[in-house]
């Protein structure tokens, strides 16, 4: 029996969420009493999970260097059994999400996604995880003999505990790929929507694409990633991977701003599983602040750069 | 080329989430089921093949009855035919695992999927019905093209785009982007009136065993009163987000 983490990177450098789920993970594993190993991929740093109280950690460092879920699966899946793996922890990236049903499928395991804390019991192992789109929680009985767990980006956050980490660099041979990279885009040197600990949001209140300096600015403060409401993509404002809601991106941030979004029930499904919610609208009848936390009723036009320039020199003194 | 759309059925998005029995079930009372909005993206864009291509499509779903309405649409939309796998479904791994048997009973070029259910959210479906298969299996898919025996596929990913060459057979998780909205179809009379001449299939099921099951469910609790926040006195919101809330 044993506990199976698995880090992602990217650009050969270990990605933020390979914390909060190497802190899971170690969490699970000290709760059952037995070992936990990483796995990453072409990461430079695998050491690093040290600092989250992971011991071992094996990288395989000849995979292609773009995430290819096939291939990652069957390296994965190698090393499941190699460690007699019991549970798996990851988190819910586009790239978690892609890998964790096929490895579910090729291990015969069982897998529940959007998990928000360590397990409520551990015999027979059952999680908390959302449902029906944010609006409830299930507590889920996994019952294979070995159990995946996609932890909810943000549901847990980075526990240290530093140790030191010893990483086995491997090579693997012989796994396929059965799908093959034409493209990539992708902006760079910016947050991600699911990457990132804050998440500034625009709407139609912000009247056309050229006043979106006003979301830029106030994102680039706090360092967090831009996003939009659904109607600002349908019309081009700004491209659909920014979009979020139910039919766009989940957003689970430990701050969401909505700067002239009025709060559709579709977008607040798709915003509700962020810790706090702030929200700027000229519409005291918004339907949005009856999900926020904190709000300001004011012409986002005016408010935006106030906070914005505020902001700034709070950041400046600290 | 055959087109196989794997179809949900799910609570309408302004439905009230409420359990019974002891929070244990799903409480249908006054919830309208709809067309996973997913899946239509994907079935939308089957029926592109078909009219510019010359597919065939399919629609399955794997359930009770109660879904029959929803596969009817399908077939009204423009469908060929549908199938139902008559069996309660408990979770993605039996899902898959009755589909995975049906399809090699009945292959398939193309079998488009939802990218997610919006009442589980799991995601799990395709990804693990294509593994089942041993198929190539591309997610958050928001462009498809087929040429012969192969497709390229673009999916989101996190800040961005990527575009995958595969073979066929090949599983896709569609989503908004594979087709845009003003592309989906409203049913028509005439439609509606072909979908009953159209074959509606009821497959036994394989009865394949979940690997979990739910145990209860949780609302969330009812949240605080938004706190108010005058637009002249902006540091009061900066000190509650560093304070109280201790985001920033």
């Amino acid at each position: 029996m044993s506990v199976f983490v698995i880090a992602e990177s990217e650009n050969k450098t270990l990605k933020r969420n390979a914390g909060e789920v190497s802190s899971y993970a170690v969490a699970l594993a000290s709760k059952l009493g037995v070992n936990c190993t990483a796995i990453s991929f072409n990461a430079d740093n695998a050491d690093v999970l040290g600092q989250f109280g992971v011991t071992q950690a094996i990288n395989i460092k000849n995979a292609p260097l773009h995430f290819d879920a096939n291939y990652y699966a069957s390296a994965i899946v190698k090393h499941v059994q190699s460690l007699n793996a019991t549970h798996i922890v990851l988190g819910s990236s586009a790239d978690a999400k892609f890998l964790a049903p096929i490895l579910a499928a090729k291990l015969g395991a069982a897998y529940v996604p959007n998990v928000v804390a360590l397990p409520t019991n551990y015999d027979p192992l059952t999680v908390k995880h959302t449902a029906f789109t944010n609006k409830a929680f299930a507590f889920t009985q996994l019952n294979s003999e070995c159990n995946i767990i996609g932890v909810g980006n943000n549901a847990y956050g980075n526990i240290e505990s530093p140790v030191a980490c010893s990483v086995e660099n491997v090579e693997i041979s012989n796994l396929v790929s059965n799908l093959e990279q034409v493209s990539i885009e992708k902006i760079s040197g910016k947050a991600t929507i699911a990457d990132a600990d804050v998440v500034v949001s625009g709407g139609r209140g912000l009247k056309g694409p050229e006043n979106w300096h006003l979301v830029e600015n106030l994102a680039e403060v706090l360092g967090a990633a831009t996003a939009c409401s659904k109607p600002v993509s349908d019309m081009g404002w700004r491209s659909h991977d920014e979009h979020v809601g139910q039919t766009g991106k989940p957003v689970s941030t430990n701050l969401y701003i909505a700067i002239g979004i009025s709060g559709a029930i579709q977008h607040l499904a798709g915003v509700n599983a962020s810790k706090i919610k702030v929200v700027i609208n000229n519409d005291p009848e918004a339907p949005f602040f009856k999900a926020a936390d904190y709000g300001v009723v004011g012409d986002a036009f005016e408010v935006v750069p106030v906070l914005t320039e505020k902001l700034k020199a709070f950041k400046a003194q600290r | 080329m055959n087109i196989l759309v794997c179809i949900s059925h799910v609570p309408d998005t302004t439905s009230k989430i409420n359990f019974k029995d002891n929070q244990t079930v799903f409480d249908t009372t006054g919830v309208q089921y709809i067309l996973n909005p997913n899946d239509e993206f994907g079935l939308t864009r089957a029926i592109w093949f078909k009219e510019k291509q010359g597919a065939h499509v399919h629609v399955i779903h794997v359930g009770t009855s109660e879904a029959d309405p929803t596969l009817r649409k399908c077939l009204a939309i423009g469908a060929d035919k549908a199938f139902r796998i008559d069996t309660r479904a408990v979770d993605g791994t039996s899902v898959a695992g009755e589909l995975a048997t049906f399809v090699k009973n009945n292959p398939y070029d193309l079998i488009i999927a939802g990218r997610e259910s919006i009442d589980y959210n799991g995601a799990m479906v395709p990804g693990m019905l294509a593994a089942l298969l041993d198929i190539p299996f591309v997610p958050n898919c928001v462009g498809l093209e087929v040429n012969g025996n192969q497709a390229i596929a673009e999916r989101e990913i996190d800040g961005g785009r990527e575009k995958l060459k595969g073979n066929l057979p090949m599983v896709i998780g569609g989503q908004k982007g594979l087709v845009e909205e003003s592309d989906l179809r409203i049913p028509n009379m005439r439609g509606i009136m072909q979908a009953r001449q159209k074959p509606f299939e009821l497959v036994p099921a394989q009865q394949i065993t979940a690997a979990t099951n739910d145990i209860t469910f949780e609302k969330p609790l009812p949240k605080q009163d938004v706190k108010l926040v005058p637009a002249e006195d902006l540091d009061q919101l900066i000190e509650l987000l560093h304070k109280e809330a201790n985001v920033i």
